[in-house]
């Protein structure tokens, strides 16, 4: 090659800090005006559903203390699972800018699937919550299949999908319409009465933040290693440390009634799962690519068929499995399971968290705050005894608030250079 | 640069006919590109240069003609063959993801993993190296696409072209939708590959960019070669004709007009010309 061998001077900086223009944040003060900076610029992050979720606790515990006592809490913590765990899902296909609508019905026929061959047929639970998650994948498949095939708008199949769904829902659930799980059933202990052990649940808490700080620690050494700027032992520790005491205060309030549910911890778990996989793995950034591009993904030789397929799929086993959090957590299955307003509470929490409506932006843990805002609306007004009529409305409302931050920040990160 | 000497073509075709119908939109079409060497292919619309790029990436397989790549002969059957073979295409439109950064688009498709996790410490160097060898100025890897320049787009973008360490790269009208200076700097760009002992094929409608940067100029005219000139030996004018057919056309005729008429302030207009484009 004719290019002379660089004999680089600027070696001792990182190869990222190298650009004059580039306005690096040193240490833990730079990282404060970083973050800073960032949010004046519109690069919200989760920070709008965090503050909104303080705002709504703070008036709920100001109108009834009750709110916030750890009865209340623990109670906050299971009802949010089975919605949360749909949302997870509605997070996926949202990433991809499609849409599955027919969430609730899918959950409704787990649900059914569960409980008649639980109850019915004397299956075991695993046998039972197997059919069921498999039913689950099976419609999600068949979304991708048609979705690849015939380039159907996801809106219009999953409306679809949504009466047929149902419409098995009730054929399944046959002329009784209810059909009640027994309490001592492993599925229904397993929703409402097995809590992990307080020195367990701290032990997990300190366990992650741990690994969360040395797996850190060990990916600033790689980038030292290899010529880049790795954030400062100073700042992984306050930011991870700040997560932690988050965290324990958390396992402590809730310890002091009941504590964390194995379901709950089921569903955190999920939700860092679904993050990794979207963050840190190929088919993740091929899912944001997807989101962000289709067509330059599909030239940079994604297999964007696999892709829609698979999200698909996911949605629709999310959906699953919260029909069978939910039937656990009731103890039963009607006709009305995951109707009403299931669907439109699993699609809003997802948007209320912060990922956006039109793809390639947001993140797994937008299933978790924004469950958590939709649920303690719903707990906050029924302590108040206000019925269904203001618990719509004020979800509503909050809804819409989330749509207008969204589009707002989303302004701003175009005129600051971020969009 | 060591193993070809400079005489030997990298890409080499010879009798490239393709028919569209009735339509010949090739004929005995003879093209050939040589390591650290720049060919500016031009030609008016329709004169077959789309289709000729086209076969070259692998698009579409021309009728008759053979094709020699790296000495040996090839037929190019497909995209992906092409890109195997060691020929990169940056299409017009950079087709890249706004919402991801310069490092997900580089190695979007081929990224690099460990353990099955993405191994972003290792994207993220070879995104540098690559960029410093390219004398890109971009200044974070980490910000997304979307609050990138247009130049910087079109630098990620040969970039990522560069990651399957091709021998030809093809550029389609890279200058299209840029503004002065960064038109400057993706010339720089096509200059640093060719130091880098690459063959460039240059598709541009700017008569400027080409006389800039190009070492040879083929000339397409309605399926057929209509010239080839080495740009030291040329004046844009002689280029323009052969791309026209005719000594006297338009853009001779509207040049001839404004030498004869120096009572309209040309520098003015050309101010306003640069403005609108900004």
């Amino acid at each position: 090659m004719s290019t002379p061998p660089t004999t680089d001077p600027t070696m001792a900086i990182p190869a990222d800090r190298q650009d004059e223009r580039f306005l690096a944040d040193e240490g833990l003060t730079g990282w404060v005006k970083g973050s800073i900076s960032r949010l004046r610029s519109g690069d919200l992050g989760s920070l709008p559903v965090v503050i909104g979720l303080i705002l709504i606790w703070g008036v709920f515990y100001f109108l009834n203390d009750a709110f916030l006592s750890s009865r209340n809490l623990v109670n906050l913590t299971l009802q949010m699972v089975p919605t949360g765990t749909i949302a997870i899902g509605v997070v996926l296909v949202l990433l991809l800018g499609e849409i599955d609508l027919s969430v609730g019905s899918v959950s409704g026929l787990s649900g059914a699937v569960l409980a008649v061959g639980f109850v019915n047929h004397g299956w075991t639970s695993g046998m039972a919550v197997g059919l069921a998650l498999l039913v689950g994948v099976a419609i999600g498949v068949i979304y991708g299949l048609l979705f690849n095939r015939y380039g159907v708008p996801s809106f219009v199949i999953t409306l679809a999908g949504l009466l047929a769904v149902l419409g098995l829902q009730i054929k399944v659930l046959g002329k009784d319409g209810t059909i009640n799980l027994a309490f001592t059933s492993d599925i229904v202990q397993f929703a409402s009465q097995k809590f992990v052990p307080d020195v367990v649940a701290y032990a997990l808490v300190l366990l992650a933040v741990g690994a969360a700080i040395l797996a850190k620690l060990a990916q600033g050494r790689r980038r030292a290693a290899a010529g880049l700027s790795a954030a400062p032992a100073s700042v992984v520790l306050v930011r991870t440390g700040l997560l932690g005491l988050i965290l324990l205060l958390a396992v402590y309030i809730l310890g002091r009634d009941r504590g964390v549910s194995y379901m709950v911890l089921t569903f955190i778990a999920l939700v860092v799962l679904t993050d990794l996989l979207v963050r840190r793995t190929r088919w993740g950034r091929s899912v944001m690519a997807v989101g962000g591009n289709v067509e330059a993904a599909r030239r940079a030789g994604i297999n964007v068929k696999r892709i829609y397929l698979t999200v698909f799929a996911l949605s629709s086993f999310f959906a699953a499995l919260g029909g069978i959090f939910a039937a656990a957590r009731l103890a039963s299955v009607s006709q009305s399971s995951g109707g009403a307003d299931t669907n439109l509470n699993a699609i809003a929490a997802a948007v209320i968290g912060g990922t956006s409506l039109f793809g390639g932006r947001g993140s797994a843990y937008s299933a978790l705050l924004g469950i958590l805002v939709i649920q303690s609306i719903s707990n906050g007004l029924g302590l108040l005894s206000l019925d269904t009529s203001y618990r719509f409305m004020v979800t509503g409302g909050v809804l819409l608030l989330a749509v207008i931050i969204d589009s707002l920040s989303r302004r701003s990160r175009a005129a600051h250079g971020r969009a | 640069m060591t193993t070809t000497s400079p005489a030997q073509p990298v890409l080499s075709m010879t009798g490239i006919s393709k028919r569209f119908g009735a339509v010949q939109a090739l004929k005995d079409i003879d093209f050939d590109v040589r390591p650290g060497e720049v060919v500016a292919l031009v030609g008016d619309n329709g004169a077959g240069k789309s289709t000729l790029v086209k076969a070259i990436a692998g698009v579409y397989q021309p009728d008759e003609g053979q094709v020699t790549f790296d000495g040996a002969n090839v037929t190019i059957t497909s995209p992906a063959e092409a890109q195997r073979l060691g020929i990169a295409t940056v299409f017009q439109d950079l087709a890249l993801c706004d919402n991801l950064d310069v490092v997900a688009n580089l190695f979007l498709g081929s990224e690099v993993t460990g353990r099955g996790m993405l191994d972003e410490v290792a994207m993220e160097k070879e995104s540098w190296r690559l960029l410093r060898e390219l004398s890109a100025k971009i200044p974070s890897v980490r910000i997304p696409i979307a609050s990138l320049s247009g130049g910087q787009r079109q630098t990620v973008a040969i970039a990522r072209s560069l990651l399957g360490k091709p021998k030809v790269v093809m550029l389609d009208e890279p200058t299209a939708a840029l503004g002065v200076a960064q038109t400057a700097e993706v010339l720089n760009l096509v200059e640093r590959l060719r130091e880098n002992g690459l063959g460039v094929i240059l598709i541009s409608h700017n008569m400027s960019d080409v006389m800039a940067v190009a070492d040879r100029v083929v000339v397409l005219r309605l399926g057929r070669n209509n010239g080839e000139f080495r740009v030291a030996e040329t004046t844009s004018q002689e280029i323009i004709a052969a791309i026209t057919g005719a000594t006297t056309n338009a853009v001779s005729e509207r040049a001839a007009r404004r030498d004869s008429a120096p009572a309209t302030p040309p520098t003015d207009e050309q101010d306003h010309a640069t403005e609108e484009h900004q």
